[in-house]
């Protein structure tokens, strides 16, 4: 797997993640399709996840809770807008911590037996989102790196 | 994404909060200087109290501190709180970063799936 690049357009409240892999686009698709899979990657080692109701298709959803190593459940859901297997979906990301985000996949196979696939996730149309970033960037205020190595030493 | 309870209603009220311009417009006054609730108040076409519950709203979300000072109230904008709601964005950088390490595993278990019999 290649995470081939990360952007964030402040200006369209964006964030773009590219990844490659070596594999079709069913492979690809059937992680996001078979709920059994999804749990595995949605939620880090520390907070598993758990898929409850998983209906994915347009007008469906997919709700899932974590569990903590304390064993308080922290529940996640989906809104599922649009559906195109195996080559893309799109919903609404909702989670107590945050403002529901709009996420859009697309898998595409590429030439020499790889897969791409880009997220792109959209902060909704809010006014203080924006204006943090806008003060983020005016404070000069950059990733707390010890946030870095924590996450990836437990994801 | 995972934040603890305490940090998430916290993170809630700096959202609610700065869903203002006038509170937005505060805040980054007085993340520069120190203003009097008085001195605010005549920046805006409004009435002191007015100003007054803006800045307990702020005062609320830990997005601004008051001290008094004699017959003044002082109000002075707090970065470590902006500081902490503007690294929640990164954070949802850091959390799709890890999930797709994590999607690239388990993908490799099974990339091929129409090349079984």
């Amino acid at each position: 797997m290649t995470v081939t690049g990360v952007q964030k357009d402040p200006a369209s409240r964006t964030m773009t993640l590219t990844a490659e892999f070596t594999a079709t686009a069913a492979g690809v698709w059937q992680l996001w399709s078979d709920p059994r899979r999804l749990e595995r990657w949605w939620g880090p080692p520390t907070h598993p996840a758990t898929v409850v109701e998983h209906d994915l298709r347009a007008g469906g959803s997919v709700s899932y809770f974590v569990t903590g190593p304390d064993g308080a459940r922290s529940p996640g859901w989906w809104r599922v807008l649009q559906v195109t297997e195996p080559y893309g979906l799109e919903f609404e990301l909702g989670d107590p911590a945050i403002p529901p985000l709009l996420v859009r996949v697309r898998i595409e196979e590429q030439p020499g037996g790889r897969t791409r696939m880009v997220i792109v996730t959209t902060f909704p149309d809010d006014e203080a989102m924006e204006q943090l970033i806008v003060m983020g960037y005016e404070q000069g205020l950059s990733t707390a790196v010890g946030q870095i190595d924590a996450l990836f030493s437990t994801g | 994404m995972v934040v603890d309870e305490v940090e998430r209603e916290a993170l809630d009220d700096v959202f609610r909060a700065l869903a203002d311009s006038t509170r937005r417009d505060i805040v980054v006054r007085t993340l520069r200087a120190e203003y009097s609730v008085s001195a605010l108040s005549r920046l805006y076409p409004m009435t002191f109290a007015a100003v007054q519950k803006h800045v307990a709203v702020l005062e609320r979300a830990a997005l601004v501190t008051k001290r008094r000072s004699g017959r003044e109230q002082l109000v002075t904008g707090n970065v470590d709180t902006v500081r902490r709601a503007a690294r929640l964005l990164d954070q949802l950088e850091l959390v799709w970063l890890a999930r797709l390490d994590r999607f690239g595993e388990v993908l490799a278990e099974d990339p091929d799936p129409g090349a079984r019999a």
